[in-house]
C-alpha cells in the first residue's frame, strides 16, 4: 500500500513524513524546503506502508520544477491514498489544493496540521464540519508535537479500503458548463488518461501548460473547440479563462472558510514585534548583517574551543605511536596514515563542522531565510537575479550539493543556471572548515571575515557577469514568508545529526583511506612525482609548498580532505611555523575557489547538463587562479 | 494605481492582474485573485519589494511584479484579525 503527502509548501508535509519514517527528509521553515520526493517504507498500526513526502505545491499546475515533481507524481504514479496536509492558519488558500485534489476521486485523508498556529492566530476550525464539507475524513494534528499523527495514521488505513469521495462542491454555472462542454468533447475524440475527465477539463480551461500540451497530443483536434469554449467562458466573465476557474475554486474555498472557521483575536507576541524589525526598512539590514556576522564568531568561538583541547591529545597520542612505530618502516607508516585520517576528522573538521551546521539548522528553522530573500531581492536584481535565489545560496554555506538542487524552487531557467553556478562558488562547510582551521586560527577571526565579505564581492560580480551572458526572462520575487518560529532542539539535533552522517559515513572513512594513501605514496616516494607534476601551478604560480600539490588532489574528493591532508603533507600541526602567512591565505584562496567535490559536480551535471558543468567548473578554476595569483601579488608588495 | 505605489497599512482591493498566464496563474495560486483586498505591510528602500497581507498569508513581491498587479483603494474598515476578507469575484 502507499500513501502519498501532498500539500501546499510548508505545510509541514515533511515534519509529519519523518515522524513515521525516523528523520529521513529534510524539514526546514521555508517553502521549498524539499525539492524531490522522499520515499519510506513504515510499520503503522502493524501494516507495512510505504509513505511518500513530495514536495509542496501550491495548485495541481506545475508552476516550477519542484512543484512539477509533485504533480507528477500525483498524475502519473500509482497510490492507494493521498494525505492532504494542510496549514491550518492559512486554511482558505490551502483548500483551494484540497479541492483539486478531490476532483482526482481517489481515496483521501486530510491533515489539518498547524492546530497551535491557527489557534495564534486566533482561528478557530470545526474539524467535522470541515470533514462533511469535504466528504473526507479530516483529523487535526500539530506536526511538530506528533499530535494527532497516531489518529491521523489511523483513519488513513481505514479510508485507503473505503470507496473513493465522490467529488465534491460544485462551480458556478457558467466554469461547470464549459467543463462539462470540454468533458463531452475529450470523450468524443476517445481521450484517455489515469485522471478523471472533469479534473483535465478544468485544468484545460485553466490554461495549463502541461495538459493542454497532453490533450493536444493526444487529440489534436479538439484544438480549436478546446479554443472556443476557453473564449465564450471569457466573453461571459470578462476575464482570462484561468482566473475565471482560479477565482471559482478561491470563491468555493472561502464558502467552506466561512462555514468552519471563526476568527478571534490574533495574539501578537514576541514574535511579531521581532518580525517587525526583522522585516522594517531601517532596521532589516542592519540586523541581516549582525545576525550573520554573530553566526560566524560564535561559530569561530566555539569551534576553538572545542578544537585545542583535541588537537593537543591527540599530538601526545601520535607522538606515543611514532616513538613506538617509526615513520620510515611499512607498519609505522600505514599506522601513522590510519591515525591521521582519524584524527583529521575529529580534530579538524569535527569541531568547525559541528556548531557551523547547528547555526544553520537554527537559521533554517527559525523562518529567517525567506527574510533575507525579501531583504536582498534588491541587491539580488542588481546581479540580474531575484530575492528567491537567495535560498538556493544560503543553503550552500551547509554543501554545494543540496544547495545546487534547490536552485529547482526557481521559475525560470536562467535563473535556475547563474544561480546554481554562483552556489558552487559559495564556500560550503567543508571549505569553511579550511578557512576556520588555517585562516582564522593562524591568522586571527577579521582575515577569515575578509575571506567571507571577497568571496561574496566576487559572486556578485560572477553573476553579473553571467547575467548579461545568459538569455532568458527572470520572473521576479514571489514569495511566501511563513510566521517566525522557535526551532525545536529535537529538530535541530535531527537534522545536524542528518548531515553530520553523511560526514560520518561518508566523508570519515574516504578521509581515512585517503590519508593512508597518502602515507603509502610517501613510504614509496610516489608522492614526490604528483607533487612535482604540479608544481608549476602550486609552487612557481601560487608560491605554495611542493607538498601541497596531492593536498589539492585529494580536494576534489572531498573537500573536507584538504587541510587533514595538508597537515598530513606539512608533517606538523603548526602550519604557521611552515607556511607564510601569503602561503596560508594563497591557500585559502585557491581552495575556496577552486573545482567544487565530486558529489557537487555531479549534481551540477544532474541539474543542468554536462554543457554548463564543464564551463562552470572550468570557470571555478579560472577564478581560483586568478584570486590566489593576484592575493599573492599583492601581499608581496605590501 | 498599481500595487508598488500603494503605502504601508493602506487596503487596496485588486482590479486587475497583467502579464502572462504564467506570473497570474501564480500569484493566483499564493491568494491574489481580482477582487482581493489586500494591504501592504512593509516597502523595502532602495525599490525593493513590498509585502503584502492577503488572505491569511504574507507574500513578498518583487516591484517588478507589485507593478503588475493593478489595484483601487479599499475602504479601511479593518475586520478583527486583520487577515481574511474576500470579495472572490
Ligand atoms: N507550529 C507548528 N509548526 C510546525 C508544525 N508542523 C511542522 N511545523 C514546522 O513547519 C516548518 C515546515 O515544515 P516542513 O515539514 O518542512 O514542511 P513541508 O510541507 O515539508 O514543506 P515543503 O517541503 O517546503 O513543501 C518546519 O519548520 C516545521 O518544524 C505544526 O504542527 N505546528
Ligand atoms: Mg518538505
Amino acid at each position: 500500500m502507499k500513501f502519498l503527502l501532498a500539500g501546499q509548501p510548508n505545510s509541514g508535509k515533511s515534519t509529519i513524513f519523518n515522524a513515521i519514517a525516523g528523520y529521513r527528509s529534510a524539514t526546514a521553515n521555508f517553502p521549498g524546503s524539499s525539492v524531490s520526493y522522499t520515499l519510506s517504507r513504515a510499520l503503522i498500526h502493524g501494516r507495512e506502508v510505504d509513505v511518500v513526502d513530495l514536495p509542496g505545491m501550491y495548485s495541481l499546475t506545475s508552476s516550477s520544477p519542484e512543484a512539477g515533481e509533485a504533480v507528477h507524481f500525483v498524475a502519473e504514479e500509482d497510490w492507494d491514498l493521498i494525505i492532504n496536509v494542510l496549514d491550518a492558519s492559512r486554511l482558505e488558500r490551502s483548500l483551494e489544493l484540497t479541492l483539486q485534489l478531490l476532483q482526482l476521486g481517489r481515496p483521501m485523508v486530510v491533515a489539518l496540521n498547524m492546530m497551535d498556529e491557527a489557534e495564534r492566530h486566533g482561528m478557530k476550525v470545526d474539524v467535522e464540519a470541515l470533514s462533511e464539507e469535504l466528504g473526507v475524513p479530516v483529523v487535526a494534528t500539530i506536526g511538530r508535537r506528533g499530535q494527532g499523527l497516531k489518529a491521523l495514521f489511523r483513519v488513513a488505513l481505514q479510508t485507503a479500503h473505503c470507496a473513493a469521495p465522490t467529488g465534491t462542491g460544485c462551480f458556478d454555472k457558467e466554469v461547470a458548463t464549459a467543463v462539462a462542454k470540454v468533458r463531452v468533447l475529450l470523450e468524443e475524440a476517445g481521450y484517455k488518461s489515469r485522471i478523471p475527465m472533469a479534473l483535465t477539463a478544468t485544468k484545460v480551461l485553466e490554461l495549463d501548460p502541461h495538459f493542454r500540451a497532453k490533450v493536444l497530443e493526444a487529440a489534436p483536434e479538439t484544438e480549436a473547440a478546446i479554443d472556443a469554449i476557453i473564449a465564450d467562458l471569457q466573453e461571459v466573465h470578462g476575464w482570462s479563462a484561468d482566473q475565471v476557474v482560479s477565482g471559482c475554486r478561491h470563491a468555493m474555498a472561502h464558502t467552506i472558510w466561512e462555514k468552519v472557521g471563526e476568527l478571534g483575536r490574533p495574539k501578537v507576541g514576541w514574535r511579531e514585534r521581532v518580525d517587525r524589525l526583522l522585516l522594517h526598512p531601517v532596521t532589516g539590514g542592519p540586523l541581516m548583517v549582525v545576525i550573520l556576522a554573530g553566526v560566524f564568531f560564535l561559530v569561530f568561538g566555539v569551534g576553538q574551543r572545542l578544537e585545542a583541547p583535541l588537537v593537543a591529545w591527540f599530538d601526545a597520542l601520535q607522538a606515543m605511536i611514532e616513538g613506538r612505530f617509526p615513520l620510515e618502516t611499512l607498519v609505522g607508516s600505514l599506522l601513522s596514515g590510519i591515525f591521521m585520517g582519524v584524527a583529521g576528522g575529529l580534530t579538524i573538521v569535527l569541531p568547525y563542522l559541528l556548531p557551523f551546521l547547528l547555526a544553520l539548522a537554527v537559521l533554517e528553522d527559525s523562518g529567517y531565510l525567506p527574510r533575507m530573500a525579501y531583504i536582498l531581492d534588491n541587491l539580488m536584481h542588481r546581479i540580474g537575479l531575484h530575492g528567491k535565489s537567495v535560498l538556493p545560496l544560503i543553503l550552500g554555506y551547509g554543501c554545494s550539493v543540496p544547495a545546487i538542487m534547490a536552485t529547482r524552487i526557481l521559475e525560470s531557467r536562467r535563473d535556475r543556471r547563474i544561480t546554481a553556478a554562483l552556489a558552487a562558488f559559495i564556500p560550503c562547510s567543508a571549505r569553511t572548515i579550511v578557512i576556520y582551521g588555517l585562516v582564522a586560527a593562524y591568522l586571527g577571526p577579521l582575515w577569515a571575515l575578509g575571506i567571507y565579505v571577497l568571496n561574496l564581492v566576487v559572486i556578485m560580480v560572477i553573476g553579473r557577469v553571467l547575467s548579461r551572458f545568459l538569455e532568458g526572462r527572470s520572473p521576479g520575487l514571489i514569495l511566501e514568508i511563513p510566521n517566525l518560529a522557535v526551532p525545536s532542539p529535537e529538530t535541530l539535533l535531527a537534522k545536524t545529526w542528518l548531515s553530520l552522517k553523511e560526514f560520518l559515513i561518508i566523508a570519515w572513512p574516504v578521509l581515512v583511506v585517503s590519508s593512508l594513501v597518502l602515507s603509502l605514496l610517501e613510504w614509496a616516494g610516489a608522492g614526490g612525482v604528483v607533487n612535482q607534476a604540479l608544481a608549476p601551478l602550486t609552487v612557481w604560480t601560487l608560491g605554495l609548498p611542493v607538498a601541497v600539490g596531492m593536498t589539492l588532489i585529494f580536494g576534489i574528493l572531498r573537500k573536507e580532505l584538504t587541510l587533514v591532508m595538508l597537515v598530513q603533507a606539512l608533517g606538523t600541526n603548526q602550519l604557521d611555523e611552515v607556511m607564510t602567512t601569503v602561503q596560508l591565505v594563497v591557500f585559502t584562496l585557491f581552495v575556496v575557489f577552486y573545482v567544487p567535490c565530486v558529489a557537487t559536480v555531479a549534481a551540477m551535471a544532474r541539474e543542468l547538463g554536462w554543457k554548463d558543468t564543464a564551463w562552470i567548473s572550468g570557470l571555478t578554476v579560472v577564478v581560483a587562479l586568478v584570486l590566489s595569483l593576484a592575493g599573492r601579488l599583492v601581499f608581496t608588495v605590501i | 494605481m498599481t500595487l508598488d505605489t500603494v503605502g504601508v497599512l493602506h487596503r487596496s482591493r485588486v482590479i486587475f492582474i497583467e502579464g502572462g498566464q504564467g506570473v497570474r496563474s501564480h500569484l493566483n495560486t499564493l491568494g491574489i485573485h481580482v477582487g482581493d483586498c489586500l494591504e501592504v505591510v512593509e516597502r523595502a528602500p532602495f525599490r525593493g519589494p513590498v509585502l503584502v497581507q492577503v488572505n491569511g498569508t504574507r507574500l513578498a513581491l518583487g516591484r517588478g511584479v507589485a507593478r503588475r498587479v493593478r489595484v483601487e483603494p479599499a475602504e479601511t474598515f479593518r475586520p478583527v484579525a486583520g487577515s481574511v476578507i474576500t470579495e472572490a469575484g
